[in-house]
């Protein structure tokens, strides 16, 4: 055989095994783990949705999400996620971080500005102000906070919602996840559920 | 309390990579040693039009790589190139040419750099039929090519390494698609979303609006960190919650991606017959890995540099279910193979900690490397130590009673070659290009001073090492990245596939050299030190200059 129909007949051998691939391993295991998913764990596989006290839907368990007003600015009734990079805001179309570096202007600028807000949106001194509130994380869409950065929210939002705040403490103390294991990761809590919980509070 | 829980984590994934090891590794040797094919294999191969009792010479075998990755690049890049018209494209259109080049070269050399936001680029069909169908068939081309050198070691005499299409079917049907299975159906229970609905609309509790996106994603996520590609379905990879969401299934998918590197020096070992020889290749593999993870780890919790000291710790880009020590730990496996999934940003790491991840790939990808590809690596570094050993007591060397002779030399030589050249040139060219420069330079890089040739040097280390991984802060959707780094991602990978079959093809030939008393073992803690040493100076050291002027000048001043 010549070299060249050597090289056309392995051409055509890679064509048709690409093919097969593509319709095995792309389609035939794609649609084989979501007939198995949607059978054996449907709302995982759809998303982990959440429903309000009526029943509406209002997100992801694991999609973190705004509490803010139309103007964008912080809400203090409801306890407030991680600053985000995800478009305007958990934009859950656009996830993404800031990519700022270590000693980029601009990221110490805003880390000034976060410590200063929160601090002053909860009356309290701005060293103690925790990390996870100053910094956005990696998808823009972290569902969780910090339990300090929790706590450190209890006076705040017991105050904007005339409820007593031992009430609120007990449910925020009652809302935080230990790590994986007891070492995989750190403690958590799911700022959408605690705020659902905390809606549900006022009944 | 910090270094309690690092330690606690990473013995967790040391026990379940020890447990998988013998059983994962003796499997995979059986698979490529087996005689017998399976029926429907048989239909299959008659439909392709492959004979699979054919045995390949090296340079045949070199034929069927190549082939069926020119044919994967046209038909990823066709694919994109006709979104607008096909089916669920979730209305985006065609993917520009550059970009679809770039991905197209990605995919392929399981690399698996985005040079696009996947969350508004690329539709479900392209998603399945391109992209899913790559993370397996370049992950096999993988194991395919490190089975064939080992076979060259393993071989007689032999004027073939074996038959590429059966080792590409065996390695695509009898390992990663059954392992993928399992695994996507538990990352489904962990939360990983796997449904073709789009995006949701819903009005949120304090009355905004969101979109929640949907997608086959456990099924691309399972064989994403299985295969080391690491592509994202999500522009957030593996931080997104819908690819990852706890800390238990963040340590699953960082078992997963060095599960199948790290099992490979056992099928090496079974193949050859000796399994302390596959011991201690995985010996130096741990050395490094355990050496560098410590490094990150420890860099990231002290948190240095101005920002990290600001915010009280280096959280930003980073997720509060993982805090920092489970990032750095997915870090440094996701850069020590070359998975590049990340689930935090090392654009935001402190400088010295974003230099990690960097040295890992500049390793060579060897500790353990990608699928096949980590061990292939290692055992040209392997050729290469005991060609210094030989110096040192000044007789020919052998490996494997293999001699080491001029061409195993040159070829090892020009192999260990190809990627500083491309990471280097590729950097410097970058700057040096008039036009080029202050595209580069006004567009692409995203953070200002040294941190922002930080940036390019990472880009081009990961495309050459076919890791996938950025400092993602870099716009590398331009025309010079994406044709710059999609032409390193295919010479870093092909021309060392290439010299390593030639390796292969030249070893299988040789007849086994008795040993004799002046055989350096190469089973002992002695050859796993001088490994070592060989991989830290041949690999590491090339790029020590380069370092001088981005992070370590970051991290220093």
């Amino acid at each position: 055989m010549s070299a060249t129909r050597t090289a056309v007949r392995t051409h055509w051998v890679a064509i048709r095994a690409m093919l097969l691939f593509t319709l095995v391993l792309g389609v035939g295991y794609t649609l084989v783990v979501t007939a198995i998913g949607q059978l054996a764990f449907p709302a995982r596989a759809n998303g982990s949705l959440v429903a309000n006290a009526d029943g509406d839907t209002v997100g992801s368990a694991l999609i973190g999400q705004s509490f803010t007003d139309a103007a964008g600015d912080p809400l203090p009734e409801w306890f407030q996620p991680r600053p985000s990079a995800a478009g305007d805001g958990y934009d859950a179309a656009a996830s993404g971080a800031s990519n700022l570096g270590p000693e980029n202007p601009d990221l110490i600028a805003l880390i000034e500005e976060r410590r200063a807000q929160v601090a002053a949106f909860n009356g309290v001194s701005p060293q103690d102000v925790p990390a996870d509130a100053v910094t956005a994380s990696a998808s823009g869409l972290d569902p969780h906070i910090s339990p300090e950065y929790a706590r450190l929210q209890v006076a705040r939002v017991a105050e904007a919602r005339g409820l007593p705040e031992a009430e609120v403490r007990a449910l925020v103390e009652s809302r935080i996840q230990a790590r994986d294991l007891g070492y995989l990761g750190e403690p958590t809590v799911n700022v959408l559920q605690l705020n659902l919980a905390l809606a549900e509070l006022e009944g | 309390m910090d270094a309690l829980l690092a330690v606690a984590q990473a013995a967790t994934l040391v026990l379940v990579l020890a447990l998988v090891y013998r059983p994962l590794g003796d499997y995979v040797a059986h698979v490529y040693t087996s005689e017998r094919d399976w029926r429907v294999e048989r239909v299959l191969y008659r439909l392709v039009g492959v004979d699979p009792r054919s045995e390949q010479s090296w340079t045949a075998y070199v034929r069927g790589v190549l082939a069926f990755s020119v044919v994967g690049v046209v038909f990823v890049y066709v694919l994109q190139r006709a979104q607008a018209v096909l089916p669920f494209s979730l209305g985006f259109p065609a993917v520009p040419e550059a970009l679809s080049f770039n991905t197209a070269a990605s995919f392929v050399t399981n690399t698996n750099w985005q040079s696009y936001s996947p969350d508004v680029t690329m539709g479900y069909t392209v998603q399945l039929a391109g992209l899913a169908v790559q993370n397996f068939v370049s992950s096999a081309v993988g194991i395919a090519v490190a089975i064939a050198l080992v076979r060259g070691l393993a071989r007689r005499g032999s004027g073939t390494i074996g038959n590429f299409w059966v080792d590409l079917f065996r390695g695509s049907f009898r390992v990663l698609l059954p392992l993928a299975l399992v695994v996507a159906v538990v990352l489904i229970a962990g939360g990983v979303v796997q449904n073709f609905t789009g995006f949701t609309d819903v009005t949120t509790l304090a009355g905004n609006s969101q979109a929640l996106p949907g997608g086959p994603v456990a099924s691309q996520e399972a064989i994403k960190e299985l295969g080391t590609n690491g592509g994202g379905f999500f522009n957030a990879n593996s931080s997104h919650p819908f690819e990852n969401p706890s800390g238990w299934t963040n340590l699953l998918e960082i078992a997963l991606l060095l599960a199948i590197p790290l099992s490979l020096p056992r099928t090496f070992g079974r193949m050859v017959g000796n399994p302390r020889q596959g011991a201690a290749i995985l010996g130096v593999m741990i050395v490094i890995a355990v050496g560098s993870l410590a490094a990150l780890s420890a860099l990231e919790a002290a948190g240095a540099g101005t920002a990290p000291q600001l915010a009280g710790g280096a959280m930003e880009g980073k997720e509060q279910r993982y805090g920092v020590l489970s990032s750095a730990l997915f870090a440094t496996a996701t850069t020590l193979t070359s998975t590049g999934a990340v689930n935090s940003m090392h654009d935001s790491y402190t400088a010295l900690g974003g230099m990690m991840p960097m040295l890992n790939m500049m390793f060579g990808e060897v500790a353990p490397g990608g699928v096949g590809s980590g061990l292939y690596g290692m055992l040209v570094l392997a050729i290469i130590a005991v060609f210094v050993a030989g110096l040192l007591v000044g007789r020919t060397p052998e490996y494997l009673g293999k001699k080491i002779g001029p061409r195993e030399i040159k070829l090892a030589s020009l192999y260990i070659l190809v990627t500083p050249t491309l990471v280097l040139a590729g950097t410097a060219l970058s700057f040096a290009i008039p036009g080029v420069r202050e595209d580069v330079e006004s567009t692409s890089i995203w953070n200002p001073g040294v941190h922002g040739l930080s940036e390019v040097v990472y880009a081009f280390t990961s495309a050459s090492n076919n890791n996938g991984s950025a400092f993602a802060g870099l716009t590398a959707n331009t025309p010079w990245l994406n044709w710059a780094l999609g032409a390193a991602m295919l010479l870093g990978r092909f021309v060392p596939i290439v010299l390593v079959l030639a390796l292969a093809g030249g070893l299988a030939a040789q007849q086994k050299v008795p040993e004799t008393a002046g055989t350096l073992p190469t089973t002992k803690p002695q050859f796993v030190g001088l490994l070592l040493g060989v991989t830290v100076i041949v690999t590491a050291l090339t790029y020590f200059p380069v370092l001088t002027l981005g992070p370590l000048a970051e991290g220093l001043s």
